[in-house]
Protein backbone atom coordinates (compact mmCIF):
# COMPACT_ATOMS: atom_id res chain seq x y z
CA UNK A 1 0.00 0.00 0.00
CA UNK A 2 3.16 2.04 1.18
CA UNK A 3 4.34 2.10 -2.57
CA UNK A 4 0.90 2.68 -3.99
CA UNK A 5 1.05 6.24 -2.32
CA UNK A 6 4.51 6.91 -2.92
CA UNK A 7 3.73 6.48 -6.41
CA UNK A 8 0.91 8.10 -7.25
CA UNK A 9 2.67 11.06 -4.69
CA UNK A 10 5.19 10.89 -7.33
CA UNK A 11 3.38 10.98 -10.48
CA UNK A 12 0.69 14.20 -8.74
CA UNK A 13 3.56 16.20 -7.63
CA UNK A 14 5.53 15.95 -11.32
CA UNK A 15 2.28 17.12 -12.14
CA UNK A 16 2.37 20.22 -9.80
CA UNK A 17 6.06 20.90 -11.15
CA UNK A 18 4.88 20.68 -15.54
CA UNK A 19 2.10 23.40 -13.78
CA UNK A 20 -0.53 21.05 -15.26
CA UNK A 21 -3.06 22.18 -11.58
CA UNK A 22 -2.10 25.58 -12.46
CA UNK A 23 -3.20 26.02 -15.47
CA UNK A 24 -6.32 23.65 -15.11
CA UNK A 25 -6.79 25.97 -11.59
CA UNK A 26 -6.57 29.23 -14.05
CA UNK A 27 -9.08 27.87 -16.67
CA UNK A 28 -11.41 26.93 -13.79
CA UNK A 29 -11.52 30.17 -12.55
CA UNK A 30 -12.12 31.99 -15.79
CA UNK A 31 -14.92 29.52 -16.65
CA UNK A 32 -16.59 30.19 -13.25
CA UNK A 33 -16.29 33.56 -13.71
CA UNK A 34 -17.88 33.83 -17.26
CA UNK A 35 -20.45 31.33 -16.31
CA UNK A 36 -21.65 33.37 -13.38
CA UNK A 37 -21.74 36.57 -15.44
CA UNK A 38 -23.48 34.68 -17.87
CA UNK A 39 -26.20 33.72 -15.47
CA UNK A 40 -26.22 36.77 -14.30
CA UNK A 41 -27.25 38.20 -17.47
CA UNK A 42 -29.82 35.30 -18.96
CA UNK A 43 -32.11 35.73 -15.34
CA UNK A 44 -31.96 39.35 -15.40
CA UNK A 45 -33.32 39.20 -18.70
CA UNK A 46 -35.38 35.95 -18.38
CA UNK A 47 -38.12 38.09 -17.16
CA UNK A 48 -38.86 39.66 -20.40
CA UNK A 49 -38.56 36.87 -22.47
CA UNK A 50 -41.94 35.58 -24.15
CA UNK A 51 -41.78 32.02 -25.11
CA UNK A 52 -43.34 30.19 -27.29
CA UNK A 53 -46.68 28.40 -25.75
CA UNK A 54 -45.71 25.66 -23.67
CA UNK A 55 -41.92 26.65 -22.71
CA UNK A 56 -41.27 27.51 -19.61
CA UNK A 57 -38.22 30.35 -19.98
CA UNK A 58 -36.91 30.05 -16.59
CA UNK A 59 -36.82 26.32 -16.44
CA UNK A 60 -35.62 25.96 -19.87
CA UNK A 61 -33.01 29.12 -19.16
CA UNK A 62 -31.15 26.90 -16.17
CA UNK A 63 -31.03 23.70 -17.92
CA UNK A 64 -29.49 25.00 -20.94
CA UNK A 65 -27.23 26.82 -19.07
CA UNK A 66 -26.03 24.47 -16.41
CA UNK A 67 -26.32 21.58 -19.20
CA UNK A 68 -23.45 24.17 -21.03
CA UNK A 69 -21.57 24.00 -17.52
CA UNK A 70 -21.85 20.41 -17.70
CA UNK A 71 -20.34 20.08 -20.80
CA UNK A 72 -17.61 22.86 -19.65
CA UNK A 73 -16.91 20.46 -16.28
CA UNK A 74 -16.30 17.10 -18.66
CA UNK A 75 -13.93 19.48 -20.65
CA UNK A 76 -12.11 20.15 -18.31
CA UNK A 77 -11.77 17.59 -15.96
CA UNK A 78 -10.69 15.25 -19.32
CA UNK A 79 -7.88 17.92 -20.04
CA UNK A 80 -6.69 17.41 -16.37
CA UNK A 81 -6.91 13.29 -16.64
CA UNK A 82 -4.94 13.63 -19.68
CA UNK A 83 -2.86 15.66 -18.73
CA UNK A 84 -2.18 13.53 -15.89
CA UNK A 85 -1.95 10.00 -17.62
CA UNK A 86 -0.53 10.84 -21.25
CA UNK A 87 2.86 10.08 -20.49
CA UNK A 88 3.04 7.00 -17.72
CA UNK A 89 4.54 4.31 -19.77
CA UNK A 90 5.69 5.46 -23.16
CA UNK A 91 6.86 8.96 -22.72
CA UNK A 92 8.24 8.32 -19.04
CA UNK A 93 10.75 5.50 -20.78
CA UNK A 94 11.53 7.58 -23.76
CA UNK A 95 12.64 9.81 -21.02
CA UNK A 96 14.69 7.10 -18.51
CA UNK A 97 12.11 8.05 -15.73
CA UNK A 98 10.18 4.94 -15.88
CA UNK A 99 12.89 2.36 -15.88
CA UNK A 100 14.42 3.00 -12.03
CA UNK A 101 10.94 2.93 -10.91
CA UNK A 102 10.27 -0.68 -12.74
CA UNK A 103 13.29 -2.80 -11.55
CA UNK A 104 11.73 -1.95 -8.24
CA UNK A 105 10.30 -4.81 -5.93
CA UNK A 106 7.15 -2.79 -6.48
CA UNK A 107 5.12 -4.44 -9.58
CA UNK A 108 4.03 -3.12 -12.86
CA UNK A 109 0.55 -3.46 -12.34
CA UNK A 110 0.85 -1.55 -9.05
CA UNK A 111 2.55 1.26 -10.74
CA UNK A 112 -0.18 1.41 -13.35
CA UNK A 113 -2.84 1.20 -10.70
CA UNK A 114 -0.95 3.68 -8.32
CA UNK A 115 -0.82 6.33 -11.33
CA UNK A 116 -4.81 5.79 -12.11
CA UNK A 117 -5.26 6.15 -8.65
CA UNK A 118 -3.69 9.30 -8.31
CA UNK A 119 -5.13 10.83 -11.40
CA UNK A 120 -8.75 9.27 -10.03
CA UNK A 121 -8.00 11.91 -6.65
CA UNK A 122 -7.46 14.29 -8.09
CA UNK A 123 -10.31 14.44 -11.10
CA UNK A 124 -13.41 13.25 -9.17
CA UNK A 125 -12.65 16.11 -6.37
CA UNK A 126 -12.34 18.01 -9.08
CA UNK A 127 -14.99 17.38 -11.57
CA UNK A 128 -17.64 17.18 -8.42
CA UNK A 129 -16.46 20.70 -7.28
CA UNK A 130 -16.74 22.28 -10.47
CA UNK A 131 -19.97 21.05 -10.94
CA UNK A 132 -21.72 21.77 -7.57
CA UNK A 133 -19.75 25.28 -7.67
CA UNK A 134 -21.87 25.45 -11.39
CA UNK A 135 -25.20 24.16 -9.63
CA UNK A 136 -24.86 27.16 -6.90
CA UNK A 137 -24.18 29.50 -9.49
CA UNK A 138 -26.94 28.81 -11.54
CA UNK A 139 -29.32 27.78 -8.32
CA UNK A 140 -28.45 31.53 -6.70
CA UNK A 141 -28.82 33.52 -9.37
CA UNK A 142 -31.73 32.04 -11.35
CA UNK A 143 -33.74 30.40 -8.83
CA UNK A 144 -33.32 27.09 -10.99
CA UNK A 145 -32.29 23.48 -9.59
CA UNK A 146 -32.18 20.21 -11.40
CA UNK A 147 -34.20 17.06 -10.94
CA UNK A 148 -31.36 15.06 -9.72
CA UNK A 149 -28.76 17.22 -7.90
CA UNK A 150 -25.79 14.59 -7.43
CA UNK A 151 -26.21 11.97 -9.73
CA UNK A 152 -24.91 13.87 -12.96
CA UNK A 153 -22.26 15.33 -10.75
CA UNK A 154 -21.06 11.66 -10.43
CA UNK A 155 -22.03 10.60 -13.89
CA UNK A 156 -19.54 13.41 -14.96
CA UNK A 157 -16.99 12.38 -12.35
CA UNK A 158 -16.78 8.78 -13.96
CA UNK A 159 -16.91 10.13 -17.51
CA UNK A 160 -13.57 11.13 -16.75
CA UNK A 161 -12.20 8.37 -15.17
CA UNK A 162 -13.31 6.17 -18.63
CA UNK A 163 -11.22 8.79 -20.70
CA UNK A 164 -8.36 8.99 -17.66
CA UNK A 165 -8.47 4.56 -18.29
CA UNK A 166 -8.13 5.48 -22.09
CA UNK A 167 -5.20 7.89 -21.71
CA UNK A 168 -3.56 5.59 -19.28
CA UNK A 169 -3.95 3.02 -21.77
CA UNK A 170 -2.43 5.05 -24.82
CA UNK A 171 0.55 5.69 -22.49
CA UNK A 172 1.92 2.10 -22.70
CA UNK A 173 1.78 2.51 -26.38
CA UNK A 174 2.02 6.33 -27.72
CA UNK A 175 4.28 8.97 -26.64
CA UNK A 176 2.72 11.92 -24.72
CA UNK A 177 1.94 14.07 -27.85
CA UNK A 178 0.50 11.21 -29.82
CA UNK A 179 -1.20 9.51 -27.50
CA UNK A 180 -2.83 13.14 -26.07
CA UNK A 181 -4.18 13.89 -29.75
CA UNK A 182 -5.24 10.52 -30.17
CA UNK A 183 -7.59 10.59 -26.57
CA UNK A 184 -8.79 13.90 -27.26
CA UNK A 185 -9.75 12.59 -30.99
CA UNK A 186 -11.83 9.90 -29.32
CA UNK A 187 -12.76 12.86 -26.95
CA UNK A 188 -14.42 15.01 -29.96
CA UNK A 189 -15.42 11.81 -31.74
CA UNK A 190 -18.19 10.98 -28.81
CA UNK A 191 -19.22 14.42 -28.66
CA UNK A 192 -19.65 14.37 -32.41
CA UNK A 193 -21.43 11.63 -32.02
CA UNK A 194 -23.95 13.41 -29.38
CA UNK A 195 -24.16 16.02 -32.12
CA UNK A 196 -25.49 13.43 -34.09
CA UNK A 197 -27.87 11.71 -32.79
CA UNK A 198 -29.51 15.59 -31.71
CA UNK A 199 -29.96 15.49 -35.53
CA UNK A 200 -31.12 12.27 -35.81
CA UNK A 201 -33.73 13.48 -33.14
CA UNK A 202 -34.77 15.87 -34.91
CA UNK A 203 -35.09 14.19 -38.25
CA UNK A 204 -36.37 11.57 -36.53
CA UNK A 205 -33.32 9.63 -38.69
CA UNK A 206 -33.32 5.99 -36.66
CA UNK A 207 -30.12 5.25 -38.68
CA UNK A 208 -28.40 8.45 -37.60
CA UNK A 209 -29.52 8.07 -34.28
CA UNK A 210 -28.56 4.30 -33.86
CA UNK A 211 -25.19 4.88 -34.33
CA UNK A 212 -24.76 7.68 -32.32
CA UNK A 213 -26.15 5.28 -29.52
CA UNK A 214 -23.07 2.75 -30.12
CA UNK A 215 -20.69 5.30 -30.64
CA UNK A 216 -21.63 6.62 -26.88
CA UNK A 217 -21.62 2.86 -25.66
CA UNK A 218 -18.41 2.06 -27.47
CA UNK A 219 -17.25 5.23 -25.39
CA UNK A 220 -19.61 5.22 -22.46
CA UNK A 221 -18.22 8.89 -21.06
CA UNK A 222 -20.54 10.36 -23.72
CA UNK A 223 -22.99 7.96 -22.72
CA UNK A 224 -22.56 9.22 -18.99
CA UNK A 225 -22.51 12.75 -20.01
CA UNK A 226 -26.01 12.03 -22.00
CA UNK A 227 -27.57 10.56 -18.47
CA UNK A 228 -26.81 12.99 -16.92
CA UNK A 229 -27.98 15.89 -18.85
CA UNK A 230 -31.18 13.65 -18.74
CA UNK A 231 -30.76 13.78 -15.28
CA UNK A 232 -31.11 17.61 -14.72
CA UNK A 233 -34.62 18.00 -16.27
CA UNK A 234 -35.58 14.41 -15.97
CA UNK A 235 -38.78 15.25 -13.94
CA UNK A 236 -39.30 18.22 -16.83
CA UNK A 237 -42.30 17.68 -19.39
CA UNK A 238 -43.98 18.74 -22.29
CA UNK A 239 -41.98 21.24 -25.18
CA UNK A 240 -39.74 22.54 -22.86
CA UNK A 241 -38.60 19.07 -21.56
CA UNK A 242 -38.05 17.99 -25.44
CA UNK A 243 -36.47 20.87 -26.16
CA UNK A 244 -34.21 19.87 -23.48
CA UNK A 245 -33.47 16.84 -24.14
CA UNK A 246 -32.24 17.61 -27.65
CA UNK A 247 -29.28 19.50 -25.55
CA UNK A 248 -26.12 21.33 -25.96
CA UNK A 249 -23.13 19.64 -27.33
CA UNK A 250 -25.08 15.93 -27.52
CA UNK A 251 -28.59 15.02 -26.62
CA UNK A 252 -29.90 13.95 -23.10
CA UNK A 253 -30.16 9.96 -23.11
CA UNK A 254 -31.22 8.21 -20.91
CA UNK A 255 -28.89 5.30 -20.02
CA UNK A 256 -29.94 3.87 -16.56
CA UNK A 257 -28.43 1.49 -14.17
CA UNK A 258 -27.61 -0.59 -17.26
CA UNK A 259 -24.88 2.06 -18.68
CA UNK A 260 -23.32 2.72 -15.20
CA UNK A 261 -22.77 -0.73 -14.68
CA UNK A 262 -20.95 -0.85 -17.71
CA UNK A 263 -18.65 1.98 -17.50
CA UNK A 264 -17.54 0.77 -14.49
CA UNK A 265 -17.16 -2.86 -16.45
CA UNK A 266 -15.98 -0.85 -19.27
CA UNK A 267 -13.53 1.03 -16.43
CA UNK A 268 -11.90 -2.45 -15.66
CA UNK A 269 -11.84 -3.82 -18.87
CA UNK A 270 -9.90 -0.60 -20.46
CA UNK A 271 -7.81 -0.87 -17.22
CA UNK A 272 -6.52 -4.70 -17.22
CA UNK A 273 -5.92 -4.27 -20.81
CA UNK A 274 -3.28 -1.33 -19.80
CA UNK A 275 -1.79 -3.76 -16.70
CA UNK A 276 -1.37 -6.84 -19.54
CA UNK A 277 -0.07 -4.48 -22.29
CA UNK A 278 2.51 -3.06 -19.90
CA UNK A 279 3.50 -6.09 -18.74
CA UNK A 280 4.70 -7.37 -21.85
CA UNK A 281 6.22 -4.36 -22.99
CA UNK A 282 9.54 -4.41 -23.05
CA UNK A 283 11.55 -1.30 -21.69
CA UNK B 1 24.76 -20.02 -5.43
CA UNK B 2 25.84 -17.38 -8.54
CA UNK B 3 24.49 -13.65 -7.75
CA UNK B 4 23.44 -13.91 -11.90
CA UNK B 5 23.09 -17.10 -13.78
CA UNK B 6 22.52 -17.13 -17.33
CA UNK B 7 21.86 -19.98 -19.23
CA UNK B 8 21.08 -20.10 -23.21
CA UNK B 9 19.69 -16.89 -23.41
CA UNK B 10 18.32 -15.42 -26.68
CA UNK B 11 16.37 -12.28 -27.40
CA UNK B 12 14.51 -11.59 -30.48
CA UNK B 13 13.54 -7.64 -31.54
CA UNK B 14 11.59 -8.56 -34.68
CA UNK B 15 14.24 -9.99 -37.35
CA UNK B 16 17.08 -9.16 -35.56
CA UNK B 17 19.05 -11.33 -32.99
CA UNK B 18 19.86 -9.33 -29.58
CA UNK B 19 21.03 -12.57 -28.02
CA UNK B 20 22.24 -15.94 -29.43
CA UNK B 21 22.32 -18.33 -26.50
CA UNK B 22 24.60 -16.71 -24.11
CA UNK B 23 25.55 -18.03 -21.21
CA UNK B 24 27.40 -16.72 -17.86
CA UNK B 25 27.22 -16.60 -14.43
CA UNK B 26 28.64 -13.87 -11.75
CA UNK B 27 29.35 -15.25 -8.64
CA UNK B 28 29.37 -13.01 -5.21
CA UNK B 29 31.42 -10.13 -4.54
CA UNK B 30 32.40 -10.85 -7.99
CA UNK B 31 33.34 -7.77 -10.26
CA UNK B 32 32.14 -8.75 -13.83
CA UNK B 33 33.46 -6.68 -16.97
CA UNK B 34 30.82 -6.66 -20.05
CA UNK B 35 32.30 -5.64 -23.40
CA UNK B 36 31.46 -5.49 -26.52
CA UNK B 37 30.19 -3.02 -29.45
CA UNK B 38 27.33 -1.63 -29.80
CA UNK B 39 24.45 -3.22 -30.74
CA UNK B 40 25.96 -6.39 -29.75
CA UNK B 41 23.43 -7.22 -26.80
CA UNK B 42 24.84 -6.08 -23.50
CA UNK B 43 22.28 -3.75 -22.81
CA UNK B 44 19.53 -6.32 -23.14
CA UNK B 45 21.39 -8.83 -21.49
CA UNK B 46 21.47 -6.27 -18.68
CA UNK B 47 17.77 -5.39 -18.83
CA UNK B 48 16.61 -8.93 -18.99
CA UNK B 49 18.48 -9.47 -16.00
CA UNK B 50 16.61 -6.63 -14.24
CA UNK B 51 13.34 -7.77 -15.68
CA UNK B 52 12.90 -4.73 -18.02
CA UNK B 53 12.79 -6.82 -20.71
CA UNK B 54 11.59 -10.08 -21.17
CA UNK B 55 13.64 -12.99 -23.10
CA UNK B 56 12.33 -15.01 -26.26
CA UNK B 57 14.62 -18.20 -24.58
CA UNK B 58 16.83 -19.32 -22.08
CA UNK B 59 16.46 -18.97 -18.76
CA UNK B 60 18.08 -16.05 -16.03
CA UNK B 61 18.29 -16.35 -12.72
CA UNK B 62 19.03 -13.77 -9.70
CA UNK B 63 20.67 -15.04 -6.62
CA UNK B 64 18.42 -18.59 -7.63
CA UNK B 65 14.99 -16.88 -8.23
CA UNK B 66 14.16 -16.19 -11.79
CA UNK B 67 14.77 -12.34 -12.86
CA UNK B 68 11.86 -10.16 -13.03
CA UNK B 69 10.23 -12.02 -10.30
CA UNK B 70 9.53 -9.73 -6.75
CA UNK B 71 12.57 -11.16 -5.22
CA UNK B 72 15.27 -10.83 -7.70
CA UNK B 73 14.02 -7.38 -8.11
CA UNK B 74 14.47 -6.84 -4.79
CA UNK B 75 17.93 -7.91 -4.89
CA UNK B 76 19.38 -5.94 -7.53
CA UNK B 77 20.12 -2.58 -8.26
CA UNK B 78 20.46 -0.82 -11.57
CA UNK B 79 21.61 1.66 -13.03
CA UNK B 80 20.21 2.41 -16.95
CA UNK B 81 22.52 3.72 -19.21
CA UNK B 82 20.19 6.45 -20.32
CA UNK B 83 18.25 7.47 -17.15
CA UNK B 84 16.74 10.52 -15.66
CA UNK B 85 15.50 11.47 -12.03
CA UNK B 86 12.80 14.56 -11.79
CA UNK B 87 14.62 17.83 -12.14
CA UNK B 88 12.73 18.79 -9.12
CA UNK B 89 14.03 16.45 -6.47
CA UNK B 90 16.75 16.92 -4.39
CA UNK B 91 19.24 14.17 -4.03
CA UNK B 92 18.13 12.84 -0.78
CA UNK B 93 14.28 13.13 -2.17
CA UNK B 94 15.55 10.35 -5.39
CA UNK B 95 17.54 8.01 -2.46
CA UNK B 96 14.07 8.32 -0.13
CA UNK B 97 11.90 7.78 -3.03
CA UNK B 98 13.87 4.32 -3.98
CA UNK B 99 14.15 3.47 -0.11
CA UNK B 100 10.45 4.13 -0.01
CA UNK B 101 10.24 1.53 -3.28
CA UNK B 102 12.50 -1.13 -2.13
CA UNK B 103 11.15 -1.43 1.27
CA UNK B 104 14.62 0.01 2.99
CA UNK B 105 13.83 0.93 6.74
CA UNK B 106 17.41 2.28 6.93
CA UNK B 107 16.09 6.26 6.71
CA UNK B 108 18.60 9.27 6.63
CA UNK B 109 21.53 7.21 7.73
CA UNK B 110 21.56 4.95 4.26
CA UNK B 111 20.86 8.11 2.11
CA UNK B 112 23.88 9.93 3.87
CA UNK B 113 26.00 6.65 3.58
CA UNK B 114 24.98 6.48 0.36
CA UNK B 115 25.90 10.09 -0.61
CA UNK B 116 29.03 9.60 1.10
CA UNK B 117 30.12 6.93 -0.78
CA UNK B 118 29.59 8.80 -3.89
CA UNK B 119 31.14 11.77 -3.52
CA UNK B 120 27.51 13.65 -2.85
CA UNK B 121 27.97 14.60 0.84
CA UNK B 122 27.58 17.95 0.46
CA UNK B 123 24.93 18.03 -2.38
CA UNK B 124 21.98 16.11 -0.22
CA UNK B 125 19.85 18.84 -0.75
CA UNK B 126 20.38 19.86 -3.94
CA UNK B 127 17.77 19.16 -6.79
CA UNK B 128 19.02 17.27 -10.08
CA UNK B 129 18.42 19.97 -12.34
CA UNK B 130 20.82 21.72 -10.56
CA UNK B 131 23.80 19.05 -10.60
CA UNK B 132 26.21 17.97 -13.69
CA UNK B 133 25.91 15.10 -15.45
CA UNK B 134 28.92 13.48 -13.44
CA UNK B 135 26.84 14.61 -10.56
CA UNK B 136 24.01 12.82 -11.69
CA UNK B 137 25.65 9.86 -12.88
CA UNK B 138 26.86 9.69 -9.24
CA UNK B 139 23.53 9.67 -7.75
CA UNK B 140 22.37 7.33 -10.24
CA UNK B 141 24.93 5.14 -8.60
CA UNK B 142 24.02 5.54 -5.00
CA UNK B 143 19.97 5.23 -6.17
CA UNK B 144 21.21 1.38 -7.20
CA UNK B 145 22.49 0.90 -3.83
CA UNK B 146 19.64 2.05 -2.15
CA UNK B 147 18.37 -0.87 -0.19
CA UNK B 148 21.57 -3.18 -0.02
CA UNK B 149 21.29 -4.86 -3.44
CA UNK B 150 23.08 -8.43 -3.77
CA UNK B 151 24.23 -7.69 -7.52
CA UNK B 152 24.54 -4.98 -9.05
CA UNK B 153 23.97 -4.30 -12.44
CA UNK B 154 25.53 -1.04 -14.15
CA UNK B 155 25.18 0.07 -17.60
CA UNK B 156 28.17 2.32 -18.41
CA UNK B 157 28.45 3.75 -15.28
CA UNK B 158 31.11 5.95 -16.44
CA UNK B 159 30.25 7.61 -19.33
CA UNK B 160 29.55 10.79 -18.44
CA UNK B 161 32.01 11.04 -15.44
CA UNK B 162 35.70 12.99 -15.84
CA UNK B 163 39.06 10.72 -15.01
CA UNK B 164 38.75 11.68 -11.17
CA UNK B 165 34.78 10.69 -11.53
CA UNK B 166 36.05 7.53 -12.94
CA UNK B 167 38.64 6.71 -10.28
CA UNK B 168 35.94 7.54 -7.73
CA UNK B 169 33.69 4.97 -8.94
CA UNK B 170 36.53 2.50 -9.33
CA UNK B 171 37.20 2.72 -6.10
CA UNK B 172 33.54 2.68 -5.20
CA UNK B 173 33.59 -0.86 -6.99
CA UNK B 174 36.35 -2.16 -5.11
CA UNK B 175 34.21 -1.07 -1.93
CA UNK B 176 31.73 -2.95 -2.78
CA UNK B 177 33.24 -6.41 -3.74
CA UNK B 178 35.23 -6.31 -0.13
CA UNK B 179 31.37 -5.98 1.08
CA UNK B 180 30.18 -8.75 -0.60
CA UNK B 181 28.00 -7.18 -3.36
CA UNK B 182 28.69 -8.81 -7.01
CA UNK B 183 28.96 -6.07 -9.72
CA UNK B 184 28.37 -6.33 -13.91
CA UNK B 185 29.95 -3.61 -15.49
CA UNK B 186 28.49 -3.08 -18.76
CA UNK B 187 31.28 -0.71 -20.23
CA UNK B 188 32.80 0.90 -23.40
CA UNK B 189 36.25 1.78 -21.32
CA UNK B 190 38.41 -1.41 -22.02
CA UNK B 191 41.07 0.37 -19.13
CA UNK B 192 38.64 0.46 -16.69
CA UNK B 193 37.50 -2.99 -16.71
CA UNK B 194 40.66 -3.98 -17.26
CA UNK B 195 41.51 -2.12 -14.21
CA UNK B 196 38.38 -3.37 -11.62
CA UNK B 197 37.20 -6.56 -12.82
CA UNK B 198 37.48 -9.90 -11.93
CA UNK B 199 36.15 -11.46 -14.85
CA UNK B 200 35.64 -10.20 -18.12
CA UNK B 201 33.25 -11.36 -21.29
CA UNK B 202 32.95 -9.98 -24.45
CA UNK B 203 29.95 -10.10 -26.70
CA UNK B 204 29.28 -9.43 -30.12
CA UNK B 205 26.44 -10.10 -32.53
CA UNK B 206 24.56 -11.30 -29.22
CA UNK B 207 27.54 -13.91 -28.32
CA UNK B 208 30.02 -14.32 -25.77
CA UNK B 209 33.01 -14.45 -28.20
CA UNK B 210 35.89 -14.43 -25.35
CA UNK B 211 35.72 -14.71 -21.39
CA UNK B 212 37.95 -15.42 -18.45
CA UNK B 213 40.03 -12.96 -16.40
CA UNK B 214 41.93 -10.04 -18.25
CA UNK B 215 45.36 -11.87 -17.19
CA UNK B 216 43.93 -14.81 -18.85
CA UNK B 217 42.79 -12.88 -21.67
CA UNK B 218 45.91 -11.27 -22.03
CA UNK B 219 48.48 -13.27 -24.47
CA UNK B 220 52.47 -13.20 -24.62
CA UNK B 221 53.50 -11.35 -27.68
CA UNK B 222 57.35 -11.43 -27.08
CA UNK B 223 59.95 -9.74 -26.07
CA UNK B 224 61.33 -6.72 -27.15
CA UNK B 225 65.24 -5.98 -26.69
CA UNK B 226 66.45 -2.68 -27.00
CA UNK B 227 70.47 -3.31 -28.42
CA UNK B 228 73.32 -1.41 -29.73
CA UNK B 229 71.80 -2.63 -33.43
CA UNK B 230 68.63 -1.13 -32.80
CA UNK B 231 65.29 -2.90 -30.94
CA UNK B 232 64.53 -6.48 -31.69
CA UNK B 233 61.41 -7.97 -31.03
CA UNK B 234 61.11 -11.76 -30.64
CA UNK B 235 57.89 -12.82 -31.50
CA UNK B 236 56.45 -15.53 -29.40
CA UNK B 237 59.18 -15.35 -26.66
CA UNK B 238 57.73 -15.12 -23.43
CA UNK B 239 59.17 -13.82 -19.71
CA UNK B 240 60.80 -17.34 -18.98
CA UNK B 241 62.74 -17.19 -22.24
CA UNK B 242 64.19 -13.72 -21.31
CA UNK B 243 67.33 -14.01 -19.67
CA UNK B 244 68.65 -16.53 -22.55
CA UNK B 245 68.04 -14.73 -25.44
CA UNK B 246 69.92 -11.96 -23.41
CA UNK B 247 72.43 -14.29 -22.66
CA UNK B 248 72.67 -15.03 -26.57
CA UNK B 249 72.91 -11.50 -27.71
CA UNK B 250 76.07 -10.95 -25.11
CA UNK B 251 77.99 -13.61 -26.46
CA UNK B 252 76.95 -12.74 -30.08
CA UNK B 253 78.98 -9.46 -28.94
CA UNK B 254 75.61 -7.05 -28.79
CA UNK B 255 75.25 -4.76 -25.74
CA UNK B 256 71.81 -4.85 -23.94
CA UNK B 257 70.49 -1.49 -22.82
CA UNK B 258 66.54 -2.69 -22.05
CA UNK B 259 64.58 -5.77 -22.02
CA UNK B 260 60.63 -5.24 -22.08
CA UNK B 261 58.13 -8.57 -22.15
CA UNK B 262 55.65 -7.69 -24.11
CA UNK B 263 51.50 -8.67 -23.41
CA UNK B 264 48.16 -7.96 -25.87
CA UNK B 265 46.45 -5.99 -23.40
CA UNK B 266 42.27 -6.47 -23.38
CA UNK B 267 42.17 -4.06 -26.49
CA UNK B 268 44.18 -6.17 -28.11
CA UNK B 269 42.30 -9.17 -27.04
CA UNK B 270 38.62 -7.21 -27.61
CA UNK B 271 39.49 -5.81 -31.17
CA UNK B 272 40.31 -9.67 -32.03
CA UNK B 273 37.48 -11.14 -30.55
CA UNK B 274 35.00 -8.66 -32.31
CA UNK B 275 36.52 -8.76 -35.94
CA UNK B 276 38.29 -5.32 -35.25
CA UNK B 277 35.08 -3.51 -35.34
CA UNK B 278 35.48 -1.24 -32.39
CA UNK B 279 32.52 0.46 -32.27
Amino acid sequence: MSAVVTIAAYGLREALRRRVFAVVLLLTVGFLALFWLGNSYVFDHVADVVPPAGIDARTFAGAFVFGLAMFATLFLGVVLAIFLTLGVVEADAERGLLQPLVVRPVGRSVLLAARFLGAAVICVPYVLSVYFAALLITGLTGDWWPDRIVLPGLELAGGVLVVAALSLLGSVFLGSTANGIAVFMVFGAGLVAGLLGNIGHALNAEKLIRVAKIVAWAIPFEALYEDGLRGITEETSGLTGFLLRLGPFGGAESGGWALRAWSVAYLLLVLAAAVIAFGRRDL
Amino acid sequence: MPALAVRELRKRYGKAEALRGVDLEVAGAELFGLLGPNGAGKSTLVKIACGLVRATGGTTTICGVPAGSHEARAAIGYLAELFRFPGWMSADEVLQLHQRLSGSERGAAERRELLELVGLADAAGRRVEAMSKGMQQRLGIAQALVGRPRLLLLDEPTSALDPAGRRTVRGLLEGLRERGIAVLLNSHLLSEIELVCDRVAILSAGEVVAAGTPAELARPRGVEIETASGTQLFEGARRDDAPRIVRELVAGGEEVFAVRVLSSTLEDVYLEAVGGDPS
